[in-house]
């Protein structure tokens, strides 16, 4: 990537969306637990200070005050670091939120590893795989800022429990502010995967700051002769299975890219459709069970493989098992 | 002081006893269940029902009904007693509690039981889940009252006090705890267990006004304390109510070994006799 490419935190476009959206629905309340200034709601908080409360630094109480105000039919978003707005309430999000099935909207910035140098106590690779074991729960990992826009927008349509994960830092945006892709505007459906370049060698299936990776590594590929298509999976749960069954159909061979573990997230979602429906061969790039380190992101990922160079290795690996 | 008509008073009491039989014959038919609670808050939530808040059993989802949380979930078969009588659902799904089918399950189910306001029984989520409803009162300009009844031995869930600073700091005065004081837990006293004392100090601490209710199994002062709870301004109020486990019968009560189990044939059968009601059939 030669030319300067344009970057923005998803983080920004969920404070942004979230005040767009206060102004057309009454009944949107926003929650926090002492970190609104990180996670942006501090906007909304300062456009409609009567439908924000900050529920201290207490995350039970933070989705359990939410579960509360989604049965008077409030839609609820709560926001705290992804570390602790799933490790921290686990139970109170099974218990309160999922199993009735309420209308809280939990999105967690600083996830991964784009909070930082805060180190391994700040980083969650696993919160993916916590929520996603959760019946009744959405999952979702937006690309970049203006696929965050369209996802908040649909979350606020949605009746019923979503965690979103969202980064810290500024990363690569794919689409226009308008949330078009190679000049054509897009739809952002829940569930729906988004072809983002066509191939028919292998697939790789990707999401969040991966599908940066993931288009860098289908270049890279395309200049040593094999054609990589690129899929944006930007929801976990539902699965698109669709997609990934005509992925495996046409191209034989996956790689799963993800700033998460291999263990319970995007890469084990895809693989649970294939072995009991298309068991084509899979590789897994992403966080390799273990406690990141401090670092600035783009240091923590080089460090563990979660660049395009993994991601290309892993293509021309899972295509010799084809 | 009491306004209280002896009549009214005679009635409520009549209402407990029923429920506490049907406790023990759902619970007894399931083969499994928490009556000793669910004896011990029976009593205030005969009031709470039949005397204190606003609901319509044909329209469980109304929206300017008082809220009802049974944060202490396990002791939901006598909430389930009471919602069938008052008709919410009929009556003959109490024969059915704990089964896979059933709209009564182990623990309160919202999307289930008609009536039902929060799914619990993970214990200390009712209480920031009453702030939540709380909140949407205020938010929506309602007159509604929310009611979230506590476990005693439930208060050591960290969460509990998260959500007692909470409704203070936003000055929930439409909020009002009752503490089911009955003075055990799974292990042992809770005195013992984890000390809970001085109780009423510690939510004075966190900002909320204290009733005591010297005897939460006594229905004119269960009453009088809801009217008083009910005057409370600018913060919540926490009855706590000193009560018995497994009130009402003999070998029950106040002994831990209740809290989870249904009771056996013999015992059912002296049970049945000390809470004798005519005419009472299990449908």
């Amino acid at each position: 990537m030669s030319e300067k490419v344009a970057k923005a935190a998803t983080r920004d476009a969920y404070g942004k969306a979230l005040v767009e959206l206060g102004k057309k629905y009454e009944d949107i309340v926003v929650l926090d637990a002492d970190l609104a200034g990180s996670t942006r709601t501090a906007w909304f908080a300062k456009e409609f200070p009567d439908r924000f409360f900050d529920c201290g630094i207490a995350e039970e109480n933070l989705m359990t005050v939410a579960a509360g105000l989604a049965t008077c039919g409030k839609i609820v978003f709560a926001s705290t670091f992804a570390v602790f707005g799933t490790e921290r309430c686990y139970n109170q999000i099974r218990q309160t939120i999922a199993y009735p099935k309420l209308n809280v909207k939990i999105v967690c910035t600083h996830s991964g590893i784009t909070v930082g140098p805060d180190g391994a106590s700040h980083q969650t690779t696993w919160d993916v795989a916590l929520i996603r074991a959760l019946p009744n729960m959405t999952v979702l990992v937006p690309a970049d800022a203006p696929e965050t826009t369209e996802a908040v927008k649909a979350l606020v349509e949605y009746d019923g429990p979503v965690y979103m994960r969202l980064g810290r830092t500024p990363s690569r945006v794919f689409y226009g502010e308008d949330y078009s892709y190679k000049g054509k505007k897009q739809k952002f459906e829940l569930g729906k995967s988004m072809e983002l370049r066509p191939g028919k060698e292998v697939t790789i299936i990707s999401n969040g700051i991966m599908v940066a990776e993931a288009m860098d590594a289908a270049d890279e590929l395309s200049s040593q002769g094999i054609d990589a298509r690129v899929i944006n999976m930007h929801t976990v749960k539902p699965i698109d299975e669709e997609a990934i069954l005509k992925a495996a159909g046409e191209t034989g061979a996956i790689v799963t890219a993800e700033e998460h573990s291999i263990i319970g997230g995007l890469g084990s979602a895809v693989a649970e459709v294939l072995v009991r429906k298309n068991p084509v061969s899979v590789e897994m790039v992403g966080v390799h069970d273990i406690f990141t380190d401090s670092g600035e992101d783009v240091v923590l990922q080089e460090l563990y493989g979660l660049k395009s160079k993994e991601i290309v290795e892993a293509a021309r690996k899972v295509m010799k098992r084809k | 002081m009491s306004t209280f008509s002896p009549e009214l008073i005679k009635d409520l009491e009549e209402k407990a006893r029923l429920f506490r039989r049907l406790i023990l014959e759902m619970t007894f038919k399931a083969g499994s269940g928490h009556p000793g609670g669910s004896m011990s808050a029976v009593d205030i939530l005969t009031a709470l029902y039949y005397h204190e808040m606003r609901v319509d059993p044909k329209n469980p989802m109304w929206e300017d009904r008082d809220r009802f949380v049974l944060s202490k979930g396990h002791v939901c078969p006598a909430l389930y007693a009471i919602l069938a009588e008052l008709g919410f659902f009929p009556k003959e799904a109490l024969w059915t509690l704990r089964r896979p089918d059933s709209i009564l399950q182990g623990h309160p189910d919202m999307r289930k039981t008609p009536g039902v306001e929060m799914s619990t029984g993970s214990l200390g989520q009712g209480l920031s889940v009453s702030c939540g409803m709380a909140l949407a009162a205020r938010l929506d300009k309602k007159d509604y009252k929310v009611y979230c009844m506590l476990g005693d031995g439930e208060v050591q869930e960290g969460n509990i006090w998260e959500g007692a600073m909470f409704a203070a700091h936003e000055k929930l005065d439409n909020l009002i705890a009752i503490l089911d004081r009955n003075r055990l837990q799974i292990d042992g006293f809770t005195e013992d267990v984890m000390s809970l004392e001085p109780l009423s100090e510690k939510w004075k601490a966190f900002g909320w006004e204290v009733v005591e209710l010297k005897d939460g199994n006594d229905m004119r002062q269960i009453l009088e304390a809801l009217d008083k709870a009910t005057e409370t301004k600018g913060k919540p109020t926490i009855i706590i109510a000193d009560t018995l486990k497994g009130k009402g019968v003999s070998f029950m009560e106040n002994k831990v070994g209740y809290h989870g189990r249904a009771l056996k044939p013999d015992e059912m059968e002296i049970a049945r006799k000390e809470l004798e009601i005519p005419g009472f059939e299990v449908s």
